[in-house]
Parts: C-alpha cells; structure tokens; sequence
C-alpha cells in the first residue's frame, strides 16, 4: 500500500532509572544518540514506533514518551524544534567541564 | 539557627522511607507512572529535558556549613559536580538518578534538610530576606516567623491540595531584600508605638503570566496572630480560588476579580472565629523559636577598621570587591559578604561541588558558620569581621568566587531555561552569558552603577523577568527563539512590574537591545547618583523606545 510522504519521525523517551533521554534504535532497544534512532519515513512506520512507545512506557522502562519531527540531514535526523535539538544534544552552555557525564546501562 | 527535634527527625526519617519504598515500586512497575508522577513531585523531584531534576528546599535560605558539604557531596557523589541556586533559595540538581533519590534525601536529612513541598499545590519553601539576623535595618530576625511558617505548612493536611502553589516571604526592615510584594502572602516584621512586634501583611502579588503586586490587608497584625490570620488567608483562597483553570488559579488572580476590600472583610470574618483559638501562639512558643536564631555573639575587632583601609588603597581590586560585596551590619566592626554566583560570561546560580566545600569552609573560618542563600541567586556570608574580608577575599579569589559585582549590571538572575527546563520555550542562562561577558569590563559596570537584569525562559517567570529593571522573556514564535524586553520593573519596597518595550528581538540581538537601552540611560541620567530605575521612572520609556526601535516607535 502506497502511502503519502510525511515528515520523517524519530520516538524520544526519557528512561524511567535516570531520566536521561533516549532514543527508539532500528534494533528495538532504546539508543542515547539521536544518530542512531529510527527512522519513520511512513505512516506504517509511525503506526509501529508509536506502538513501541506505549509498549516501553507499560513495561516501564521510558516515561514521558513522544513522537517528534525530524529533517534528515547528512550528518543525522534533527529535530525541527529547538526543544528536541536541545535534548538530542544536551545543554547548549559549557557547564560543569570538568565533570564526566554518567550515562551507563541500556534502558 | 532551627535545630530538629526528635519528632522532626522521625518525621522526615519516615518520610524518606516512605519514598524509598514508592520509587522501589515504580522501579519495579509496580505503580505506573501516572500514580507515581505526584508522590514524586511532593518530595522534589521534577522530569526535565535530560533527566530528573532534585530542587532541595534551604528554609528561608539559611545553611550552615555542615549541610553545605552535604550539598556539595551530593553533587559530586550524586550528580555532575555541580548544584544551581535557585531564585527560591533552594538548590536543584540536575542529573540525579530516580534509583538514587532514596539515597540523597536520607543524607540530606542526616543534615536535617529535604526536599518535601518544593513542588505541588502547597505552601512552598518560605523565603526571607538573606540578610536577616544581621542588617543594621532590621527590627528584629524574620527568620523565627519563617520557621513557624514551616513548622506549620508542612505536610499541613488543609493545604496540601490547594487551587495552585503558594508562596509566602518575610522581611523585618523597610528595604524590602525578599520582594514580598511579588508573593502570595508577603509579610514585613515591623514595631508598632509602643515596640510591640507584628507584620504588615500583603496578600495577591506574583509574577508568571499575569503579573500583579500584592495588596496590603493589614497594616500591623500582632505577632501573636500570625498563624491564625495566616489561616483566615488560606482558608478563603482555598475556598474561593479558582481550580478551573490553572493559570487563575493563584490568589492574586482572586484578589483581582473579587477586590482587596470583599476578600479582606472575608479574611476578618473568618479570623474572627480562629484568633482566639489554638492558633494564638503563646509568647514562650515565639521565644523558643527566637532563641534558636539569637544573635551571634561577635567579638569586638575594632583594629579591622585600619586595616581595611590600608588593604582598600594598596589593592584596587580588594577596595572594588568590598565596596561591591560587602553591606554594613548591625556590628560596626562587621560587614555582610556577598559570595557572588555570577562569574562575568558564567551561568547565574551554579557552583561547583568545590565551591560548595571552598563556602562551607570558609564560613567556619570567617563566618560564624552562617551562609545565605539568596533569592538574587548568590550566596551570603552575614557575619565577617572587617579584619577577616582580605584573607577572606584572597581565598575567595582562588575559588572564582570573587566577582565584585552585586547589584550590578552582570549579576543577573537567570532561570535555567531551555538548556534544562520542561516548560522553557527559549533559553536563558546563554543570553545571561553574553550580556555579562559584553559588560564584564569592572570600569564600566561601574560606571553604570546599579542595574537588575532578570530573565526568563518562558511566561511561568522563574527569573523574575517582570521586576527587573531591565527584564528579558524568552518565547517562542515560529519554531525560534524571540525575546520581549520590559522596562521599569522593582522587587524592592517601590515593587513595579516592567512594562514591554515592544516587539521581541532575535537571540544575536538581544546584547545589542541592552547596550543601547544601556547607553540611552547613560545619556540622559542627570549624573551618576541617578541609578537606571530612578531615571527611567523620570523619564520614562518614550527615550528608550525611540533608541530601540528608531522611526517605528515614532510611528507607533
């Protein structure tokens, strides 16, 4: 079935153990890398990572959950939002330099 | 300062195990998130953009230096090494784990502190003024009032699901250091004729979308009256407040729409029933509070006089620094030292874990052990010996803690904004960066003199954007960053809410917008000893709005 284009989508979450924002991989786990999200280039495809979402929010791994628009560029998806920019690349400011961040374990 | 008791350890014991056990169990999916979200928000803990945000409450913004360590551990064992000081005088962590939550507030409240009604439909952490128990202004410490305010807010079972957040603030002298008239309740300790101690007590100020100053409905209540009128106040808010609709939800909006004189005849009725009652505090009840907060005992050190002056000449940037950051206190041989937290092209509030230790330190080496938090987002230290400020300085200046800048143009309030925040529409702290780094030059701050730059990522105005005198709010208008600027605001005693310059202006020219709102001042000040606020309420906004907007604001 042919379907008309769409925006491209990506499914964010934040994991339920730190609140760190994830992404929904092509492999079904949850990535910490926009670059590595998948990429819903069709209604099917939205259809699917929405129901993925609800199912990780059930089985409580993610909490607050969204589907968002992204451009595809060469060097990844980018969100059209400034919000989502911000939380696919973290705070736009140098704070706290010296400090390692501490994301570990996959959600 | 308080000191717990036996049944507020037991009480914030129980309730750090109480969430030990709820976060187990939403861990665990044994409670979803919907039934988890408030158990979580009464107990602090927000979810922003990147992670769980932990906002600590610091009653009426006085630490020791044993909790300061605390704050300090907790953000380099719990979090990214740092902790932001907020416009609340609370703490936020920005990176804390859920599963390490349990954790924090069981050492925190080894430090007898926690986090419980910083967020919710509750009465919120009281505020005061930061210099409390120190100023050669006030009539007495407000600090005191303030504890009996939290003894009695907390967990209050009548107030814990009220129409919307309530905010209430205390201050003790006629220079108004904890913006009283932009809270809820705003109370200033005064005397009356004979020396009798009570308040003046403002109700239905605040900021965030509809900006209003509080209303005064009592011009002297006894002190002895302060819950029980207190009560009346809250008892008609939560009664009549609106719960239709959140963003009217506030008790200014019900001052507004019913009037000062219905509401207060309201507030009098229902007093009447309650001032009598078992809410009359007993004078010994006040003095036992009281004494928890006696002042210190300073130790004359009349040889700081000399000495300070002979540092002040050899050392320009030493003289700067106190004439910047250091207040009289009520001892003529002391001052109040402002640590500030605005380091030029820093971000507002943040201190590393570090500079945490490095403050706690040398509170107890200069300090008495006393440190501030402040609502202006920097830190106090309220009883340092002249003869102690250059050692004091010295080490300070090692710690990047030595900007001498308060009450200047780049000690600038700035909420955390989209870098951090949920609700934020555009970010704050970046545009705080490049206004101070464009002022930063020491001559030229000076030059300008007194000048409160406040700013806000969104309407909910966390960076008080409606009372500085040059205030910024971030929107969002077609997917991009746009920023209002307002004119004229004041937190102080003369409170007045900015008025909107016009249309908004793009990131990269917001610096620009300021320099030249800057220099038109500087041009039309009749001198130096006229400050920015004093000559923008002479002159008015015409001269500012013409050198914004040129032949537009003609035209308009």
């Amino acid at each position: 079935m042919k379907t008309a284009p769409i925006k491209t989508k990506v499914l964010t979450a934040n994991r339920l153990s730190d609140g760190i924002s994830v992404w929904l991989g092509a492999n079904g786990e949850w990535v910490f890398s926009i670059k590595d999200a998948f990429l819903a280039r069709h209604e099917e495809a939205v259809v699917a990572i929405e129901a993925a979402g609800k199912q990780a929010l059930d089985d409580n791994r993610v909490v607050d959950v969204n589907v968002i628009d992204v451009e595809e560029t060469a060097s990844g998806p980018r969100p059209f939002r400034l919000r989502e920019r911000i939380r696919a690349e973290g705070p736009t400011i140098d704070y706290a330099p010296a400090s390692p961040a501490r994301v570990s374990q996959a959600a | 300062m308080y000191r717990y008791d036996e049944f507020d350890h037991a009480f914030v014991a129980q309730r750090v195990s109480q969430f030990r056990d709820q976060v187990e169990r939403r861990l665990t999916g044994e409670i979803s998130e919907d039934a988890f979200k408030p158990l979580r928000l009464m107990n602090g803990v927000y979810l922003q953009l990147h992670a769980y945000m932990l906002r600590v409450a610091v009653p009426y913004g006085t630490l020791n230096s044993r909790q300061m360590r605390k704050l300090a551990h907790i953000a380099r064992t719990y979090d990214r090494g740092y902790g932001h000081f907020t416009t609340r005088q609370n703490i936020q962590y920005n990176w804390p784990a859920l599963k390490d939550m349990p954790a924090i507030l069981e050492e925190l409240a080894e430090v007898e502190m926690h986090a419980i009604q910083t967020s919710g439909n509750c009465i919120r952490n009281v505020t005061a003024d930061h210099f409390a128990g120190a100023a050669a202004d006030e009539v007495a410490d407000p600090r005191p009032y303030a504890e009996i305010l939290r003894q009695w807010s907390s967990v209050h079972p009548e107030f814990s699901f009220l129409p919307r957040k309530f905010k209430i603030a205390v201050t003790a002298s006629e220079r108004d250091r904890a913006a009283i008239q932009v809270h809820d309740i705003g109370l200033q300790l005064k005397k009356d004729e004979e020396g009798r101690l009570g308040f003046a007590v403002w109700i239905g100020g605040g900021q965030g979308r509809t900006p209003i100053l509080a209303k005064k409905v009592k011009d002297f209540l006894p002190e002895a009256d302060l819950l029980s009128y207190v009560t009346a106040i809250m008892r008609v808010y939560n009664l009549h407040g609106r719960r239709d609709n959140k963003y009217k939800a506030r008790i200014k909006i019900l001052v507004h729409e019913t009037g000062v004189e219905t509401l207060s005849a309201e507030i009098e009725a229902e007093w009447s029933h309650l001032k009598d009652g078992e809410l009359k505090l007993p004078a010994a009840d006040i003095a036992a509070i009281n004494a928890y907060f006696a002042p210190k005992a300073l130790d004359s050190r009349a040889e700081g006089w000399a000495e300070l002056a002979a540092w002040k000449k050899s050392d320009p940037d030493f003289a700067s620094w106190v004439g910047r950051n250091v207040a009289p206190h009520r001892h003529p041989d002391y001052g109040m030292v402002t640590i500030s937290l605005k380091p030029i092209g820093g971000i507002p509030g943040d201190a590393s874990a570090d500079q945490m230790d490095a403050v706690a330190r040398l509170a107890e080496e200069f300090g008495h052990d006393e440190i501030r938090v402040t609502h202006e987002q920097n830190l106090v230290l309220p009883h340092v010996a002249l003869a102690d400020l250059e050692p004091l300085y010295r080490a300070l200046l090692a710690e990047g803690l030595a900007t001498a800048n308060a009450g200047l143009i780049t000690d600038i309030i700035a909420c955390p904004g989209l870098d951090y925040c949920a609700l934020a529409n555009a970010r704050s702290i970046p545009v705080a960066q490049e206004i101070s780094s464009r002022f930063g030059d020491p001559a030229r701050q000076a030059e300008i003199g007194d000048l409160k730059i406040k700013i806000s990522g969104c309407i909910n105005a966390c960076g008080h954007h409606h009372v500085g005198h040059i205030g910024i709010l971030g929107v969002e208008k077609k997917g991009a960053e746009l920023y209002q600027i307002s004119l004229g605001g004041s937190g102080d005693e003369n409170a007045s809410i900015g008025q909107i310059t016009g249309r908004g202006f793009e990131p990269d020219q917001v610096t620009d917008a300021i320099e030249t709102i800057v220099d038109t001042y500087l041009a039309q000040r009749t001198g130096t000893a006229e400050t920015f606020i004093e000559c923008y309420r002479r002159i008015g906004a015409v001269p500012f709005k013409a050198a914004l907007y040129g032949s537009e604001a003609q035209a308009a």
